[in-house]
């Protein structure tokens, strides 16, 4: 039984979206009135597969007793008792799903100072991912721009699932501007909800829509791929977040095959495509989708070949293991000290400059 | 190692292909502009006949959104799987460490030098007005 790790790099906890009233102080002034006289305070923005109440959403244990500070709970929880190096923090606010694209901006940059003053200067062993608003990539870069000089922002962050494949042309000046900051691409479960989760359409329940979820990730793998992302950002790293990972032997063995026989389509996709995915996407930890045996999970790691993939990760808050079980029964000992610390270091290059 | 007659020249039409036996051994047998190339006639991946393919040039990229025909019609598709083979090499384009035809030689040889050989020739008579393909295997 592998034992909770020490000093790792966790690289998904959720700082859970402020109420709107706590964000006023970060609108200016223009957005601020605009959100009181429309009548916006009261509205909280949640984007539907977060809803809090979900029984996943958050482990039995964890739920905070009302008011309680949710810093507070992260150090009590994860990263006091794990004695975490490194936690990066990801606020998944409703913001990237509003049809409205200069209030999206508004409320990203809103959102990204208030974690920036009330988490990363709250505690010097947080990081987070820069929320852009996805509606308009001129404006997304804006804010990278503005948040790169805050060297405690280590990604930039994205929903699996938005109104565009992200690989199309559409979103590269965004990932110019990832790359030319350090910042890998951070792609997190989740979407805007007005588009079917499922290529079959509407799931109806939360049991389909969760096991269901991955496939928008696959998805997203083979747009990049395809259209030639990662050849024009060779320096380009992306981060699947809560995505579960033991899905990509299949994936990368299907896109092997396919672009053998379809290559003529994607003629920039000059290697296979397992090799090129392998080096330029990170995935991590948890959820993990383990086999039903422990010895069957080294076999399924190996089948993916993916020991400088898996990035540690808690996911907190949220229901994926039990008391101090983080690691999987089954994980090879041998693939600890890349997955708790090194290859977060080799792909977040801004950890390096602080890490203790 | 031995030389054998396998066919006329002119049974291979342009930008064509032709199938032929030699000691058991399927054999494609190209036309590539005047130039003739054999491979062995047999897909590494599962075996399917090359002479079938489609005949297609090399697409290539300078960046993604950019296309380039290279070397038209210079490489055979396997007609099950889609991989393709460089007819001058037998080079797969996947994986080319790992996948690739068999090649052999082949010339031309004028029917009238070819008499008085010994050739391997039993498939049909060498007359001396043709030109035949002679590989060697």
């Amino acid at each position: 039984m592998p034992t909770a790790p020490r000093g790792a790099i966790d690289c998904d906890v959720h700082i859970p979206p402020p109420p709107t009233a706590a964000l006023l102080p970060y609108l200016e002034p223009y957005w601020r009135e605009q959100f009181s006289v429309r009548g916006l305070v009261g509205a909280d923005f949640t984007l539907t597969t977060s809803a809090s109440r979900t029984p996943l959403a958050c482990r039995p244990d964890w739920r905070p007793a009302k008011g309680e500070d949710p810093l507070a709970l992260l150090r009590r929880h994860v990263l006091d008792p794990m004695g975490t190096a490194i936690a990066i923090g990801h606020c998944l606010h409703g913001a990237v799903a509003l049809h409205t694209e200069d209030m999206a901006a508004a409320l990203c940059r809103a959102v990204n100072d208030w974690v920036a003053a009330e988490w990363l200067s709250r505690d010097e062993r947080l990081r987070a991912s820069i929320l852009v608003p996805t509606q308009n990539v001129a404006l997304a870069v804006a804010e990278v721009e503005r948040c790169a000089a805050d060297r405690r922002f280590v990604q930039v962050l994205v929903l699996s699932m938005l109104d565009h494949p992200l690989g199309r042309r559409h979103w590269w000046p965004l990932y110019a501007a990832a790359a030319r900051h350090g910042l890998p691409l951070g792609i997190h479960a989740g979407g805007l909800n007005r588009h079917a989760t499922t290529p079959t359409g509407w799931p109806s329940t939360h049991l389909e829509d969760h096991v269901v979820g991955a496939q928008a990730f696959d998805a997203q793998l083979a747009s990049l791929l395809t259209e030639g992302v990662f050849s024009e950002h060779p320096d380009l790293r992306v981060v699947l977040l809560e995505s579960g990972f033991t899905w990509l032997s299949t994936f990368l063995w299907r896109m092997n095959k396919i672009w053998r026989g379809l290559r003529a389509e994607v003629p920039w996709v000059t290697r296979m495509p397992a090799h090129i995915l392998r080096q330029h996407v990170r995935v991590t930890l948890q959820p993990v989708d383990a086999p039903p045996r422990p010895e069957m999970l080294a076999a399924t790691l190996r089948q993916i070949d993916c020991e400088d993939m898996l990035l540690f990760s808690t996911d907190y808050p949220h229901w994926q293991y039990d008391g101090d079980a983080v690691l999987p029964e089954g994980l090879p000992d041998a693939l600890l000290p890349k997955l708790l610390r090194d290859n977060a270091l080799a792909t977040y290059p801004r950890l390096a400059e602080t890490a203790p | 190692m031995s030389r054998h007659v396998v066919a006329r020249v002119s049974e291979v039409p342009p930008e064509g292909a032709l199938r032929v036996v030699v000691k058991g051994r399927p054999v494609a047998l190209f036309n590539l502009g005047g130039e003739y190339f054999a491979l062995h006639d047999r897909c590494p991946h599962e075996g399917a006949s090359l002479c079938g393919g489609r005949r297609v040039g090399m697409a290539v990229a300078e960046r993604p959104g950019t296309y380039r025909l290279d070397r038209q019609g210079e490489m055979v598709r396997c007609p099950w799987h889609g991989w393709d083979f460089d007819i001058r090499t037998g080079q797969g384009w996947c994986d080319p460490a790992n996948t690739r035809v068999r090649r052999y030689v082949v010339s031309v040889e004028a029917g009238a030098g070819l008499a008085g050989q010994a050739l391997n020739a039993e498939i049909f008579p060498v007359s001396v007005e043709d030109d035949y393909l002679v590989i060697e295997m």
